[in-house]
């Protein structure tokens, strides 16, 4: 079991070339951050030999922050300050959450996304996971002894735009270079797959504290490709807590709670959950700080029935993404477990009966995120020479769509769709003499607009004046590998072009980003430019390297004075490295870029043609 | 981009509608892995990009490929037909009153069971369409009477979506 070594922390990483990159599973309860050295994932622990980060996170007056295990000791006493399961509230406005009213926090309805305000002032959930990735990413360069390149952070299949862009700029916000957004059945899929040299099609049942996912994957040497997924992003262990919660204010008849006794058995909840895994029932004991007692005994007879309908939920997404992918049971390899919600033993049950088969437990389910993460950061650092590495297939959970006439989604990219993923539509205009369009994106399978996410709305002016649906308004949908959308949209009879790209309005602007960032550097008292100016060195260095060793495969793609234009670029660019303005790094790092746009499509263009051009001889 | 072509180009297969499934896949799977961005992850923005597109565009045409009406639809336009699905609507009588008895059958169709039936009937009758399908546009390359087929395998697939989220109302 090569996969469950756990490494002392402070070992220094193999004397190697090999870029640091960490992969990073931001969970609702625990966070874990593994990377692989000499070729062997290893999750990383803390200090103190613990693996688990518990994403918990607490505000003090003075304006520091305590996370993990030093903020879950305090939950009880400091309720308002500590945030507990902020992945909940990722991407989400006020009315999207669920069991808010349990919740011991004051919520701020920003737009876009709800806020929370604690003793140290109001915070986005996305500040609040960027203080779980920064206690990470900081374990992860004091094990290593290095600089982080880059990290995978993993999110729920199932999380829509708004989601996995709060992920993506938590993970900016906390200093790290994020290579990709990565869903977690696929990580768990890549590293149980390549510990078991797994062949066929699996499905991956992933119950998380506070998110589930059903995948199912085509497993095949070499290539990882998901074949369809569906979920819930409001469903998890929390709900299980929650119904244990319920069921002691009925039985112990307690009169509504203030915020501390909430958390207090919102904990017993939590830990009678977890005794009745191994045992067969669970006491339950709490003093109020109103001085009454509570002294209960959970059977596990009790706590199968009080969220069996929890359980059931969970199977009406295995049999949509089954009907997508268009299998049966039958056809199904194997069903891998993640997330430790999958430890009840009535889950377990409940999808052996359902796919006729017992589940795999052979990897930790607490841990196999982190540690396919960090195989995949691998990867994308480039470690892995071509020929041992894989492909990696993902879809969008949701489908992508714009709001037409009458208040109705016209889908424009399908569920299920694998990714990276570009179409387009063409629209036209309403009324005579129309010279704007609202565009309204949206995300979701319903055919009413208002029961889908609004991801944005922009308005596409300047269209010049014509008599009704005689103007052609393309607008373009977008979807990169990290399942993120652009959209643009465009009038093109007229030749006069508008164009705009947005970014989903539960995301944070990019205004909002850079603030965060400068505070959270003021906080660490940590040189912001300094930072910048070693960031900004490392990517010009980098893209010197690729650009020459492209140069020394592919010359012959270009002329000489293309060539020279490149090479001038070059010149310039190292020139600018050792001094000291990180702007002028930038910009010279952009020049180069730019100068490298027609000669790094021509490269791929080549590279296609060598593809096929083998395939054809193969298989002559 | 600079490679503008068939999608069956792309994948150096014959323009057909019968499907090389096999080596659709394998051409797939190795020009994915020569443009996919995770072989970019650490790449310059120009790189990025070029490999965006490619891999855009290779997915498309993937997903053309192996979608039946799609793939029928390209084949059509390579051959100059005029598909216009969109406006011309105009089918068999026979075909629709078919069509509104099974619609019916689907409402009143109120279990997994019953809907389980529907569905192998319409898979059924989906694969025999596709096959009269390859024979007109192969065989006897007779692209009018193709497009009235594929016309009528898009209303069996409206069909399709229509069961599978039947079956998400009684769960």
């Amino acid at each position: 079991m090569a996969l469950m070594q756990i490494s002392e922390p402070g070992m220094s990483p193999e004397p190697h070339q090999a870029r640091l990159a960490i992969g990073i599973d931001l969970g609702t309860t625990n966070s874990l951050v593994a990377t692989v050295r000499s070729g062997v994932p290893a999750v990383l622990p803390d200090a103190n030999g613990r693996p688990l980060l518990p994403s918990i996170v607490r505000y003090r007056p003075n304006g520091s922050v305590e996370v993990g295990y030093a903020a879950q000791a305090r939950q009880a006493d400091d309720p308002k300050n500590t945030i507990v399961s902020v992945k909940r509230f990722m991407g989400r406005g006020v009315k999207d959450v669920a069991h808010l009213e349990s919740a011991p926090y004051d919520f701020v309805d920003a737009p876009g996304m709800l806020q929370l305000r604690t003793v140290a002032g109001v915070k986005s959930p996305v500040e609040v996971s960027s203080e779980i990735l920064r206690v990470l990413r900081e374990r992860a360069e004091l094990s290593l002894q290095g600089n982080i390149s880059g990290a995978v952070i993993t999110v729920p299949a199932y999380f829509d735009d708004a989601q996995r862009q709060a992920t993506k700029d938590a993970g900016r916000i906390a200093g790290l270079n994020v290579l990709r957004l990565l869903n977690e059945p696929t990580a768990a899929a890549i590293a149980y797959g390549l510990e078991n040299a797994s062949e066929g099609i699996y499905a991956v049942y992933d119950l998380g504290g506070g998110t589930f996912d059903i995948s199912i994957l085509k497993l095949s040497k070499g290539v990882f490709e998901v074949v369809s997924t569906s979920g819930d992003s409001m469903l998890g262990g929390d709900d299980f807590d929650q119904r244990v919660f319920c069921w002691i204010a009925e039985q112990a008849k307690l009169a509504p709670l203030g915020a501390r006794d909430m958390r207090l058995l919102q904990v017993k909840a939590r830990e009678a959950k977890e005794y009745l895994t191994l045992h067969g029932e669970a006491a339950i004991a709490a003093k109020l700080s109103t001085g009454e007692f509570v002294d209960l005994v959970l059977s596990t007879e009790t706590f199968c029935g009080i969220t069996q309908t929890l359980v059931h939920k969970t199977l009406g997404p295995v049999r949509k993404a089954l009907r997508d992918a268009g299998l049966t049971v039958d056809e199904i390899k194997g069903v891998v477990m993640v997330g430790g919600a999958t430890r009840m033993p009535q889950v377990q049950r409940a999808v052996g009966e359902f796919f006729r088969r017992d589940p795999l437990n052979n990897l930790d389910p607490d841990k196999v995120v982190a540690l396919g993460a960090a195989m995949q950061a691998n990867v994308l650092a480039g470690n892995k020479p071509q020929g041992e590495d894989w492909l990696l297939l993902d879809v969008i959970p949701l489908s992508l769509g714009i709001e037409t006439m009458g208040g109705l989604t016209e889908k424009i990219i399908p569920r299920n769709t694998t990714i990276p993923a570009g179409r387009a539509q063409e629209f036209t205009t309403f009324k005579d003499g129309q010279t704007g369009m609202s565009i309204h994106v949206v995300q979701g399978e319903r055919e009413l607009v208002s029961d889908c996410r609004s991801l944005a709305r922009f308005d596409l002016k300047g269209i010049p004046p014509m008599v009704a649906g005689a103007a052609r308004i393309r607008v373009a949908f977008q979807v990169d590998a990290d399942g993120l959308l652009s959209v643009s949209a465009k009038e093109s009879t007229s030749g006069v072009e508008a164009s705009i790209t947005v970014k989903p309005s539960y995301g944070l602007a990019d205004a909002d980003v850079e603030r965060m960032l400068r505070d959270s550097f003021d906080h660490a008292r940590e040189d912001m430019h300094a930072r910048a100016l070693a960031e900004q060195r490392v990517d010009g260095q980098r893209l010197i390297e690729a650009t020459q060793a492209a140069l020394a495969v592919d010359e012959k793609l270009l002329n000489q004075g293309e060539r020279a234009a490149i090479e001038h670029a070059i010149t310039n660019l190292q020139s600018l490295l050792s001094g000291p303005d990180h702007r002028k790094i930038k910009q010279a790092v952009e020049a180069l870029n730019r100068a490298t746009d027609e000669f790094a499509a021509r490269r791929m263009d080549a590279g296609i043609k060598r593809a096929l051009a083998g395939r054809k001889i193969g298989s002559l | 981009m600079h490679v503008m072509q068939s999608h069956f180009d792309l994948f150096g297969l014959a323009p057909a509608y019968a499907l090389e499934t096999d080596a659709l896949e394998r051409s797939y799977r190795e020009i994915q892995s020569k443009v996919h961005p995770d072989r970019f992850a650490h790449a310059g923005d120009a790189e990025r990009r070029a490999s965006l597109q490619w891999t855009t565009r290779v997915n498309e045409a993937y997903r053309t490929l192996k979608d039946p009406v799609q793939r029928a639809k390209h084949l059509l336009e390579l051959n100059g037909v005029d598909v216009a699905f969109e406006t011309n609507t105009a089918m068999p009588q026979e075909f629709l009153i078919q069509q509104m008895e099974l619609r019916e059958a689907l409402e009143a169709a109120k279990d997994a069971p019953a809907l389980d039936a529907l569905r192998k009937n319409l898979i059924s009758e989906k694969r025999s369409m596709e096959k009269a399908i390859a024979e007109a546009i192969d065989g006897k390359r007779d692209y009018a009477a193709a497009a009235g087929l594929v016309r009528k395998l898009q209303f069996l697939d409206r069909l399709d979506e229509e069961i599978g989220a039947a079956y998400e109302e009684i769960e």
